[in-house]
């Protein structure tokens, strides 16, 4: 990993059933997620998203995250290379979390999702006993 | 055994043809943008981080998306027509006893050059970063600001 050239991605947009009720791209954030014995946790690239604008629900057992940007940037554009746009992504939960113990943080535009699993999803070690 | 199907979508996998028309119709737009201000703003560089550059009488204004980044990681310097933006983005490891389910966020290196349209004070160019985006001013040098001239 060390040392290796950060390639450009484009920003992936969502791909929604329905119409969309706000004009303007919808982007999918960039998502790493990874367990250990007690959590999953998530972590989305949102840039230009800060904390007041972030809205994280749990809705029918579906995680959604929402993000809005601003949009404004003075003067006139000499360059656009990227596209700017609210985020927006929606996970189903399983049973296996705990849905009141999940703790969501922001830094540097980047959303940090915790979720505990519940006791009855944390593997138990069973010890063997012999006679 | 824990479930593993934490992530699916079962909402977005359905691609809606109408919003494809919309995607098209905005990056037409994008394309005639660059036409008319004389740049190929459609076509990127390639290389990251992806910039966008507005001006207005007085500055330049260069943007960058680098979201978990610390302002000590980002490197900038100006000359009188070109900056140059580099660094190293590094995501902390998490753990030896973590399973990743899905990694999608890159870390590694990167440096890249921009050319500004025209020259500019390298004395008085300022940087910020807030949520992940870096904000750099670049005021134009006197010499190509525009000057408004009093009828009278």
């Amino acid at each position: 990993m060390e040392g290796k050239d950060i390639q450009v991605q484009e920003k992936k947009e969502v791909d929604t059933q329905g119409e969309l009720t706000q004009e303007g791209p919808f982007f999918v954030p960039n998502i790493d997620i990874f367990e250990d014995d007690s959590n999953i946790v998530l972590l989305a690239d949102m840039p230009g998203v800060s904390t007041d604008n972030i809205d994280i629900r749990i809705e029918d057992g579906q995680l959604r995250i929402q993000g809005k940007v601003s949009k404004e940037a003075p003067g006139e554009y000499v360059l656009s290379e990227y596209s700017i746009g609210d985020y927006f992504s929606n996970f189903a939960l399983s049973t296996a979390i705990d849905q009141s113990g999940i703790q969501a943080s922001m830094k540097n535009g980047v959303l940090r999702v915790v979720l505990p699993k519940s006791d009855k999803s944390t593997p138990k070690k069973i010890t063997i006993t012999s006679n | 055994m824990f479930p593993k199907r934490f992530i699916d979508f079962p909402d977005w996998n359905v691609g809606n043809p109408f919003l494809d028309f919309e995607r098209m119709r905005r990056d037409m737009n994008r394309l005639a943008e660059g036409f008319r201000s004389g740049l190929p703003s459609f076509s990127t560089a390639g290389v990251f981080p992806l910039t966008n550059v507005t001006e207005d009488n007085n500055n330049y204004y260069v943007r960058a998306e680098l979201p978990g980044m610390n302002t000590e990681d980002i490197e900038i310097s100006a000359t009188d027509s070109s900056l140059s933006i580099s660094g190293q983005r590094i995501i902390p490891e998490e753990g030896d006893h973590v399973r990743y389910h899905r990694r999608e966020r890159e870390a590694g290196k990167f440096s890249r050059m921009i050319s500004l349209p025209g020259s500019v004070d390298t004395d008085k160019v300022e940087a910020s970063f807030m949520d992940g985006i870096l904000k750099i001013v670049l005021p134009k040098s006197e010499a190509i600001k525009p000057k408004q001239i009093e009828v009278k």
